[in-house]
C-alpha cells in the first residue's frame, strides 16, 4: 500500500515528439492517496492504459518522475515497484491448474508453501471457483478464466497498488456487478490502493471514491461522481458522465444574462466579459418541457425508458436532450424548455468557468 | 421431407477421378504390380506373390538402410528443433531487423535441394573447399569421402543449415501470436525468463512445433538428393539413406520387384511413424491443456 505520486508526468509514443499533440499523455501531476479506490475513465484511446502502464512500470514515461511513498521508482522493474495489475484480455497460464495459476506470483516470490496454499484456497473461494481449483486453465470460458486473472491480481497481500484495465470487459453483466462488489469489499477490507481503468461510467461512479476523467491525454476531472455530475470542469465531462449527457449549447454571456438565440436566460452568478468559444452546459435533468415561455424545440422523439421519459428535440438546429418525469404528459403545445438556473454552468474553451456571486 | 435424388451428380467428380488416378492410382497400382512379380526381360512377367516382401524383410541391407535412416532423422530432428525454437526466441519481434532476421533465414529454404548438395561438396573438399581446406590446415583429419564420421557430420550439418530455418519460422509465427498482455502479466507476476518460456511461449508453440516436427521428419526420412550428391551414399555405405539405397536397387541394378517391395515398405513405414508422432503430440498437447 502506498501514496502513490505523479510528477510532471508525460509520454508520447514517438521518440522525438514535437509538440503537445504527439504526446499520449500530456504533462500531469497528481496524487494518489494511500488506499483510495480510483477509476480512471475516458473514451477509447485517451491515454487510460498509456497511464496505468507507466504506473506499474511497464512503460517508462517520456518525462516526469513516479514517486511510491516519497520514494522515486521511475527507473525501478515491475517486480521492484510491487504492484498487481489485471489485463482487459484474460491471461492464464493455460498448461497449469486454476490451483498453480493462483499460486504462480506467491511462487515466484519465493513464499512458504502452507502460507500459500491457504492464501489459494482463500483467494478461490473469493472468485468462487473453489470446486474448480484443480481444472487446468486452458478450456474454462472467458469468464472463469478473467476471474482467475483477477484472483493473481488479488493473492498478494503486500502490494503497493492494485490497477485493473477494463478487467470486466468480457465478463457476462451478472458476474460483472458481482465481481465488481467483492472488488469493493476487497478494497474495503484491505485497503488497497486501487485503480480501475474503464471506459463505462456506471462501472466507474459505483466502484470509485474518487473519479478521474480523461480525455485526450488529459486529466480533466478529479471528482466525487457527486462532483462529476453536478459541477463538471469540462464539457467533455459533463457529456460523458450521465445518460444522456450534458447539453452544450452555444451562447454569449453578459454580467447575469446569457442569451441563446435573442432569448435571455438568467444566470445566478455575474461573469466579466468573457473571451473564446463560450457555452452553457445543461444537463437534461436539469430541463424543463413547457407550455409557457422559454426557448422554443422542436421535439423530435420520446424514449419512455422506465423510470422516466427522454425527450429528444432540436434547439435552433442542434440536439438537446430533456429529461422528464414518467408521469408528466407530454403534450404538443410543449414547444419550449427552461433550465434551472442554479445549475446552468458556463464554459469558456471547453472549460467550466466559475461566476461571482450576486 | 422427401430428399431429392440425383444419380447425375457422380459425373461432376468425375474430373477429380481421372486427375487422381492418373497421378497416384495408376503409378501406385504398376509398383504393386511390380512387388509381386518377377521378370527376366522381354517384357513377360511371373506372379511370386508375397516372395519379395520376404526377401526384403530378410535382407540385411535393407534394415541397415532403415537404421541409418531412422538415426538420421533423430539426430535432424534433436538438432533442428531446438535451435529453431532458439532462433526464434531471439529474432527481434518487431521493426526493420525482423524483416531482415526473416528474408536471411528464407535464404536456404529457396535454394534448389541438388544446388545445396552441391554447395556442400565443393564447401568440404579437402583441395579446394573452404571448410575443408581450412579445416585440414588447421591438422584436423576431415574427409568425407573416406572418414565415415566426417560424412555423417556434413550431411547433418547441411541439413541443418538447409532446414532450421523453416523450424525458427514456424516457431517465430508462433511466438509472434502472444499478445503483450501476456509478458507483461508475468512481468508483473515476477515470472522467471525460464517461466515465462516453460508456460507462456511453449504452450503457445504448441501447435506450430507439433506441424514443424511431422514435416521435418517426414522430409527427412525421404531425403535423397542432398547427401546423394555429397557422399553418393559412401564411403562405402556409411551414408546410403533408405531412397538413396532404393534408387540403386532399382535404377542401378534394375531390381524392380525387390525395390517395388522396397518402397512399399518404405512408404507404409513413413505412414505408420507419421501417424505415431500426430498421436503421442495430440495427446500431449490435451494432457497439457
Amino acid at each position: 500500500m502506498a501514496e502513490i505520486t505523479l510528477d510532471n508526468l508525460a509520454h508520447s509514443y514517438s521518440p522525438n515528439p514535437k509538440g503537445e499533440e504527439d504526446f499520449a499523455l500530456k504533462e500531469l501531476n497528481h496524487v494518489w492517496s494511500d488506499g483510495e479506490a480510483y477509476a480512471l475513465l475516458g473514451a477509447s484511446g485517451c491515454g487510460k492504459s498509456t497511464l496505468l502502464n507507466i504506473i506499474s512500470g511497464l512503460l517508462h514515461p517520456s518525462q516526469g518522475r513516479i514517486l511510491f511513498d516519497g520514494k522515486d521508482v521511475t527507473e525501478a522493474s515491475t517486480a521492484d515497484r510491487n504492484i498487481a495489475q489485471v489485463f482487459q484480455f484474460p491471461v492464464v497460464y493455460d498448461t497449469m491448474t486454476v490451483r498453480a495459476n493462483l499460486a504462480f506470483p506467491l511462487k515466484n516470490r519465493g513464499a512458504d508453501p502452507k502460507y500459500i496454499a491457504e492464501r489459494v484456497q482463500q483467494i478461490g473461494a473469493m472468485i468462487g471457483m473453489e470446486a474448480e481449483l484443480d481444472k487446468r486453465a486452458r478450456g474454462l470460458t472467458a469468464d472463469a478464466k478473467q476471474k482467475i486473472s483477477l484472483g493473481r491480481g488479488m493473492v498478494r497481500e503486500d502490494v503497493n497498488a492494485l490497477l485493473f484495465d477494463e478487467p470486466l470487459t468480457v465478463i457476462d453483466p451478472h458476474m460483472k456487478w458481482e465481481l465488481r462488489t467483492q472488488l469493493k469489499s476487497l478494497h474495503h477490507d484491505f485497503g488497497h490502493t486501487m485503480i480501475y481503468v474503464t471506459h463505462d461510467q456506471t462501472e466507474a461512479l459505483t466502484f470509485a471514491d474518487k473519479v478521474v476523467v480523461m480525455y485526450d491525454g488529459r486529466v480533466v476531472q478529479i471528482g466525487t461522481p457527486q462532483e462529476l455530475f453536478d459541477t463538471p470542469q469540462h464539457t467533455f465531462v459533463g457529456y460523458f458522465i450521465g445518460s444522456p449527457g450534458m447539453n452544450v449549447i452555444p451562447a454569449a454571456v453578459i454580467g447575469k444574462t446569457a442569451v441563446v438565440h435573442g432569448t435571455e436566460i438568467a444566470l445566478t452568478h455575474r461573469h466579466d466579459v468573457l473571451e473564446g468559444k463560450i457555452e452553457l452546459g445543461v444537463r437534461p435533468e436539469f430541463v424543463t418541457l413547457t407550455d409557457g415561455p422559454g426557448l422554443p424545440v422542436k421535439v423530435r422523439r420520446v424514449e419512455d425508458v422506465g423510470r422516466h421519459k427522454i425527450v429528444r428535440a432540436e434547439l435552433f438546429g442542434s440536439p438537446i436532450n430533456i429529461l422528464a418525469d414518467e408521469d408528466q404528459p407530454i403534450t404538443p403545445d410543449m414547444t419550449n424548455i427552461t433550465f434551472d438556473p442554479a445549475r446552468v454552468n458556463v464554459y469558456v474553451n471547453d472549460w467550466l468557468k466559475h461566476g461571482k456571486a450576486a | 421431407m422427401e430428399k431429392t435424388v440425383n444419380q447425375k451428380a457422380w459425373f461432376l467428380i468425375l474430373p477429380v477421378l481421372i486427375l487422381v488416378a492418373f497421378s497416384a492410382v495408376i503409378p501406385l497400382m504398376t509398383v504393386v504390380n511390380y512387388s509381386v512379380q518377377d521378370t527376366f526381360g522381354q517384357n513377360e512377367f511371373f506372379w511370386v506373390g508375397l516372395e519379395w516382401f520376404a526377401e526384403m524383410l530378410d535382407s540385411d541391407r535393407m534394415w541397415d538402410a532403415l537404421g541409418r535412416q531412422l538415426m538420421f532423422s533423430a539426430i535432424i530432428l534433436a538438432i533442428q528443433i531446438p535451435l529453431g525454437v532458439f532462433v526464434a526466441l531471439n529474432m527481434p519481434k518487431r521493426g526493420f531487423w525482423s524483416s531482415f532476421c526473416l528474408v536471411v533465414m528464407s535464404l536456404p529454404l529457396l535454394i534448389p535441394w541438388n544446388v545445396v548438395g552441391t554447395i556442400w561438396q565443393i564447401f568440404g573438399r579437402v583441395d579446394i573447399g573452404l571448410l575443408g581446406y581450412t579445416l585440414d590446415a588447421l591438422g584436423i583429419s576431415y574427409n568425407y569421402t573416406q572418414d565415415t564420421f566426417a560424412a555423417w557430420a556434413t550431411i547433418i550439418i547441411m541439413d541443418v543449415w538447409h532446414w532450421t530455418s523453416l523450424v525458427a519460422l514456424l516457431a517465430f509465427a508462433g511466438l509472434k501470436s502472444i499478445p503483450d498482455a501476456y509478458y507483461q502479466a508475468a512481468k508483473i507476476d515476477q515470472a522467471s525468463r525460464w517461466a515465462i518460456f516453460r508456460y507462456i511461449e511453449l504452450p503457445k508453440m504448441m501447435g506450430v512445433l507439433m506441424i514443424a516436427i511431422l514435416l521435418r521428419f517426414m522430409d527427412s526420412f525421404m531425403i535423397y538428393t542432398e547427401p546423394f550428391v555429397v557422399t553418393g551414399g559412401g564411403p562405402g555405405n556409411a551414408t546410403t539413406l533408405l531412397s538413396i539405397d532404393l534408387v540403386k536397387m532399382a535404377l542401378g541394378q534394375f531390381d524392380l520387384g525387390p525395390a517395388a517391395a522396397f518402397s512399399i515398405m518404405y512408404y507404409l513405414v513413413i505412414l505408420l511413424i507419421s501417424y505415431v508422432f500426430y498421436t503421442v503430440m495430440t495427446t500431449v498437447e490435451k494432457n497439457e491443456g
